[in-house]
């Protein structure tokens, strides 16, 4: 053994169980219970752990379930499992060139050797409200499934997040899948956000998905990342768009309208004020150009 | 309480090994306290500053942000699987040479490895986009615009029919 330092950094010691199948994964989170944390990718689960901020006694690595690895693209439904990491969906252009959202929000989720390990399924997991994903799960009312010892069941992404890294995920549950409808004709998206570092947690994202009749907003969806303690929806700055072929103006008042439906938390990276002016301007952004582009792609 | 001991098998650099490690032992631990490759450097070991990237399956990964265990029956490649030989520097070392990429050389390992997959995508030259894609690593002498130079000389040259 080489003595590189006397003592490394590293986690509180754990027990690690890579089971292959989900029902044993299952069944060894009912017997460990709170105890126990998933592994996907540990992205984010590690740094916490090298932080000892978290410190499992059992970790239940989910890499040998084959299930979870698969994604599908059918019609317009993208069906991704939990532990899909996102540089696979990032890298799959049949998938990004249908949901311009989507190709962005991987652009700006971390680097490039984060995104090759972290998964879908994690980032969702995790719950940080500056996570790419839970933004982009809102705007598409994407449904997140879950599935623990009384069966599976089916979440609106508006439900998952229930507060600060908190999900509805149940101790003894397992995210499995994510499922999202990519943007029909008509329906242009973008993702906006500012970061201090490229790829680095998000300050505030914006997520829109606008969808036009006769150059006139018919409908539209606007979601926030950084913004409050979990993603949110602004459904202020909704109905303010709704029916209208938008102004500069307009814009502009959906922006604020976004803002003022925040409740952003102070941090290192910015006030409160900071983070109300970057939900304004990157609303804005992100629904002018979702609106040009769905403009473009009748 | 004694730490309980995995035996993992993968491939290092081309070559089959196997390590016996605790769960909580990282890949960059793994690969510089057991197999003494220390050319993976830990800077953070949170995930932020990049230097201890290696490519796992050809694509990159932080080394200090993965466990060993995770890298059961993968490929690794470090640094010291660059040059051919061990004698011959690769491309990107010496373009990282010919255009003093390097102050200090901490950060240069995981600069190199993130190049190495940055140029299998073939990249257009595009100074941003090269920035951009660095972003990752931090060079703690801030020597980034030679670095810069370095990665857009092998994009030019990588583009050039």
């Amino acid at each position: 053994m080489i003595r590189g330092r006397e003592q490394p950094v590293r986690p509180a010691p754990f027990r690690y169980l890579a089971p292959d199948s989900l029902e044993e994964a299952l069944s060894l989170l009912c017997e460990y219970g709170e105890e126990a944390k998933i592994l996907a990718g540990g992205q984010s689960l590690l740094p916490l752990m090298a932080f000892r901020l978290v410190r499992p006694a059992v970790l239940i690595d989910l890499r040998n379930i084959a299930e979870l690895g698969r994604y599908r693209l059918e019609a317009d439904r993208l069906t991704i499992g939990s532990m899909v990491t996102h540089r696979t969906i990032e890298l799959d252009h049949r998938v990004t060139s249908r949901c311009d959202m989507l190709a962005e929000a991987l652009d700006v989720l971390g680097h490039a050797a984060i995104r090759n390990v972290g998964t879908v399924g994690g980032s969702l997991a995790h719950a940080d409200p500056t996570a790419e994903w839970l933004a982009v799960a809102l705007a598409l009312e994407a449904r997140v499934m879950v599935t623990g010892p009384r069966g599976t069941r089916s979440v609106a992404a508006e439900n998952f997040a229930t507060g600060w890294m908190a999900s509805c995920l149940a101790p003894d549950e397992i995210l499995t899948e994510v499922r999202l409808d990519m943007p029909g004709p008509g329906t242009g998206s973008a993702f906006e956000e500012v970061a201090r570092r490229h790829g680095d947690f998000a300050v505030v994202g914006a997520a829109a998905a606008v969808t036009v009749a006769d150059e006139a907003i018919e409908g539209v969806r606007i979601a926030l990342a950084g913004a409050a303690s979990t993603p949110i929806r602004a459904p202020r700055a909704e109905a303010l768009l709704a029916g209208s072929v938008p102004s500069a103006q307009d814009l502009e008042a959906a922006g604020e309208a976004a803002a003022s439906e925040t409740d952003p938390v102070a941090d290192l990276h910015g006030s409160e004020d900071y983070k109300r002016q970057l939900a304004r301007v990157l609303t804005r952004r992100a629904v002018a150009r979702a609106y040009r582009r769905a403009l473009a792609r009748p | 309480m004694t730490p309980e001991l995995h035996t993992i098998r993968l491939t290092v650099n081309g070559a089959a090994v196997s390590v016996q490690v605790e769960p909580r032992q990282t890949l960059a631990g793994a690969l510089r306290d057991q197999l003494g490759l220390t050319g993976t450097n830990l800077g953070c070991e949170h995930g932020v500053c990049g230097a201890c990237t290696v490519l796992l399956d050809g694509r990159t990964a932080r080394s200090c942000t993965l466990l060993a265990v995770q890298a059961q029956g993968r490929s690794v490649i470090t640094v010291e699987g660059l040059a051919a030989d061990g004698e011959r520097l690769h491309p990107v070392q010496q373009a990282f040479a010919e255009h003093h990429a390097l102050q200090c050389g901490f950060c240069t390992p995981g600069f190199l490895l993130t190049t190495i997959e940055y140029l299998d995508e073939a990249p257009a030259v595009d100074s941003d986009a090269i920035r951009q894609r660095l972003s990752g690593n931090l060079c703690r002498c801030t020597g980034y615009h030679n670095i810069v130079a370095a990665v857009k000389d092998l994009v030019r040259r990588q583009a050039a029919p």
